[in-house]
C-alpha cells in the first residue's frame, strides 16, 4: 500500500480512526427545490383554473392540495439532502444516504471497475455533476449526485488512481 | 530457439491458423427458417390452418422446393463464414455475412468452459463450447466442433489460460480429474419426490385448467394456461431428473469439473478461484435425512448447482474442496438475530443467522427451507447496511454484500451497533481478504 499514500499522509491519519465526512453542496438542493417549486406551482395553476372553469370557483380551492405537497416536498429534500454524504478513507469509500430508509455503502478502492461522471441538460444548467461507481457487482450502488464539477472531477481522477494501486477485480 | 528478442520479434505476427466449425453445422443453421414458420403456426393457429387450405399441393411443393435450398445455402454461407482462432492471449471468433462480427475472448478473464451435447449432437458426434466471461454473448459459443476436437479445445485453452507457454500449451492434454462426488440415480429421484416445488407444480398443472374450463368453457384459453403449466410441471420433476442425472464432481488441476445429464450431456470446467458464492440449501422434507442441495454463483455462468442431492457431510467436503481453506460454520455457530427482531418478521426471525470466519461470510436464512449462503472475504465487492423506519424504532438492520456474480448475500436484523461494527470490519476484511488469492493464471 505505498502507492498514493505520500501525498495525504495528514488525511490518512485522520480516516485511521473516525472518517472525515463531506456533504453535498447546496447546488443540488436549489435545483431540486427549484423544480419542485416550478413543476407544482404549473400543476396548482393549471389546477385551479381548469377546476375553476369547469365546476366553479368552490372546487378550485382543490388546487391548493399541490401547494401543501410542495411545503412538504420542499423540507423532505431539504432532509434527503442532508442525508446524502461521503468520506474518502484511505482504502474505501464510504457513501451514507437516506431519511427514514437509510443505507450505508462501502467500496474498497481495488474493487472499481470504472468511474463515471455524468450531468444532464438540467445538471449542467445548474453547475452540477454527479459520480458514479461501478464495481464487478451489479447490485453496488454507490452514486454521489450534485456534485460541483471541479469536485466530481478532482474524485473522479483521485478514485481512478486509488482503484489502479489497489487494483484487485473479480 | 533463437535469442530471446529474436524470438519475440517472429511471434509479433504469429501465424494464427483460422478454423472452421464441424461440417454438420449447417444441417442445425438450415433448420432457422423451418423454426420461424413454426414459430409463426403456433403464435397464430386460426390464420395458419386458413393459409394452409388455401394452398394447393403444387404451391406447397414449390415453396418446398424454394425454401430448403435457401435455407440450405443460408446454413452453409453462415458456416463458411465463421472461423475461430486461439492466439496467445484471446480466442478469437469471427463471424456473419454481411454484418461482420468479430468476438475477442481473452484468455486470463474465463470464468467458465463449457462443453455441452444435445441429444441430436450426441448422436452426430459433435459438440458445443462455450467460455463463460463477464459480459459473453450467447452468440459466443463454438457450436458445433467434434467431439475429440472440442475436447482438446477445452484442453488447450484451459492451459493457455492457466499460463503455460504458449508453445507447450498444445502438448499439456487434458488435466488428470479425481472424482469427488457421484450422484446415484435413486437418491436424486428420492429427492425430487421430496421436493415441495415438483408437487406443488403438478397440483397446480391438475387443478387449474379445469376450473377454468368450469368458469370460461373456451378451450383455447385452457389450453393456453395447461400447455405452460403442465410444462413447468413437467421441468420440474422430470426435466430436473433428466438433467440432473448421472452428476458428477471431480477435482484436477484444472479446476472443478461438473458432468451431467440423461440425455443432453453437459461438461463444465471452473478454474480455480471463480467460485463467488457457494449456498447450501436445506428443504424440509430433506431434513430427514440429513441431505442437502449445493448451488454455485461464477460471474457469467448459467449453471447454478454444484451438487443437486447430498448427504450433509459430503457435500461440505466438496465445498471445502471448491472454496480452498473454507470450512463450512456449523448450525451451533451461526448467531441468532435478537429477540426484538420478531418485531420486524414475526417467527421467521428465527431462521436468520450470521458466522463470521477468518475466510467467508456465511448467512443462514429460512426457516422450513434452510439456506446458508457463503461468501469468501477475497470475492466482496462492496458492503452495504440498510435500515429501515421500523427496524430502526427496533434497532435492528441489514447488512447486504455484493458479489461479482450479481448476487447479494443479505444478512438481516442484525443488533444496529453490531451490523455497524459488522460492515466497517466486513470492508476491512474483503480488502485484505484478497491477498492469499491466487492469480488469475492458476498455474504461474
Amino acid at each position: 500500500m505505498e502507492t498514493g499514500s505520500a501525498g495525504n499522509t495528514g488525511k490518512t491519519a485522520a480516516a485511521e480512526g473516525e472518517p472525515v465526512w463531506t456533504g453535498l453542496p447546496p447546488g443540488l438542493l436549489r435545483m431540486r427545490r427549484l423544480l419542485l417549486v416550478v413543476w407544482l406551482g404549473l400543476l396548482a395553476v393549471g389546477l385551479g383554473l381548469l377546476l375553476d372553469l369547469l365546476a366553479g370557483p368552490v372546487w378550485a380551492a382543490f388546487a391548493l392540495l399541490p401547494l401543501a405537497l410542495m411545503a412538504w416536498g420542499w423540507v423532505m429534500l431539504g432532509h434527503n439532502w442532508r442525508s446524502w454524504r461521503y468520506a474518502e478513507r484511505a482504502d474505501d469509500l464510504l457513501i451514507s444516504k437516506g431519511v427514514l430508509w437509510r443505507e450505508e455503502t462501502v467500496v474498497p478502492y481495488g474493487r472499481m471497475q470504472l468511474v463515471e461522471v455524468t450531468s444532464g441538460p438540467v445538471e449542467r444548467h445548474f453547475g452540477l455533476a454527479s459520480v458514479q461507481l461501478h464495481t464487478a457487482a451489479a447490485a453496488t450502488d454507490a452514486t454521489i449526485p450534485g456534485l460541483d464539477p471541479a469536485e466530481a472531477e478532482r474524485l473522479r481522477d483521485r478514485l481512478t488512481e486509488l482503484g489502479e494501486a489497489r487494483s484487485a477485480g473479480l | 530457439m533463437t535469442a530471446p528478442g529474436v524470438d519475440d520479434a517472429v511471434r509479433e505476427k504469429p501465424p494464427v491458423t483460422e478454423r472452421r466449425l464441424h461440417p454438420v453445422t449447417p444441417l442445425r443453421r438450415a433448420w432457422a427458417p423451418v423454426a420461424v414458420l413454426i414459430g409463426w403456426a403456433v403464435h397464430d393457429p386460426d390464420q395458419a390452418q386458413r393459409q394452409l387450405t388455401r394452398l394447393t399441393t403444387t404451391t406447397l411443393l414449390i415453396a418446398l422446393a424454394l425454401l430448403l435450398p435457401a435455407a440450405a445455402l443460408y446454413g452453409f454461407l453462415t458456416w463458411w463464414f465463421t472461423h475461430f482462432a486461439v492466439t496467445d492471449t484471446e480466442l478469437r471468433i469471427r463471424t456473419g455475412l454481411l454484418f461482420r462480427r468479430t468476438a475477442h475472448i481473452r484468455l486470463e478473464r474465463i470464468q467458465a468452459v463449457d462443453i455441452t451435447q444435445p441429444l441430436l449432437a450426441r448422436v452426430a458426434g459433435v459438440a458445443k463450447l462455450k467460455l463463460d466471461v463477464v459480459g459473453a454473448d450467447k452468440k459466443d459459443e463454438l457450436a458445433f466442433l467434434g467431439e475429440r476436437e472440442a475436447r482438446a479445445l477445452r484442453a488447450e485453452l484451459l492451459a493457455r489460460a492457466a499460463g503455460f507457454a504458449p508453445e507447450t500449451a498444445h502438448e499439456v492434454g487434458e488435466a488428470p480429474v479425481r472424482e469427488l462426488l457421484r450422484t446415484p440415480a435413486r437418491d436424486l429421484a428420492i429427492s425430487l419426490v421430496l421436493t415441495g416445488a415438483t408437487w406443488g407444480t403438478l397440483a397446480a398443472a391438475l387443478v387449474v385448467p379445469p376450473l377454468l374450463w368450469l368458469a370460461t368453457h373456451s378451450v383455447w384459453t385452457v389450453l393456453a394456461t395447461a400447455v405452460p403449466l403442465l410444462g413447468a410441471a413437467g421441468a420440474s420433476s422430470v426435466g430436473r431428473f433428466v438433467s440432473e442425472y448421472d452428476w458428477t464432481v471431480g477435482e484436477s488441476p484444472d479446476g472443478l469439473r461438473i458432468d451431467h445429464g440423461l440425455l443432453d450431456r453437459t461438461h463444465e470446467t471452473v478454474p480455480p478461484g471463480r467460485v463467488q458464492t457457494v449456498r447450501i440449501v436445506e428443504p424440509l422434507l430433506w431434513r430427514r435425512r440429513g441431505w442437502v442441495r449445493v448451488e454455485l454463483d461464477v460471474a457469467g455462468s448459467s449453471n447454478s448447482v454444484l451438487v443437486p442431492v447430498a448427504p450433509r457431510e459430503v457435500a461440505e467436503a466438496v465445498v471445502a474442496r471448491v472454496l480452498p481453506g473454507v470450512t463450512v460454520p456449523p448450525a451451533s455457530a451461526l448467531s441468532r438475530p435478537p429477540r426484538r427482531a420478531g418485531r420486524c418478521v414475526p417467527v421467521w426471525w428465527r431462521g436468520h443467522g450470521l458466522a463470521v470466519t477468518d475466510t467467508v461470510f456465511a448467512a443462514r436464512h429460512g426457516l422450513l427451507r434452510r439456506s446458508l449462503a457463503l461468501v469468501p472475504h477475497a470475492k466482496v465487492q462492496s458492503v452495504r447496511l440498510a435500515q429501515g423506519p421500523w427496524e430502526r424504532l427496533w434497532r435492528v438492520a441489514d447488512v447486504h454484500v455484493d458479489t461479482g456474480a450479481n448476487k447479494t448475500v443479505t444478512t438481516r436484523l442484525r443488533d444496529a451497533q453490531e451490523a455497524a461494527e459488522l460492515l466497517k470490519r466486513q470492508a476491512e476484511r474483503s480488502r485484505t481478504g484478497r491477498k492469499g488469492a491466487r492469480p488469475d493464471r492458476w498455474m504461474v
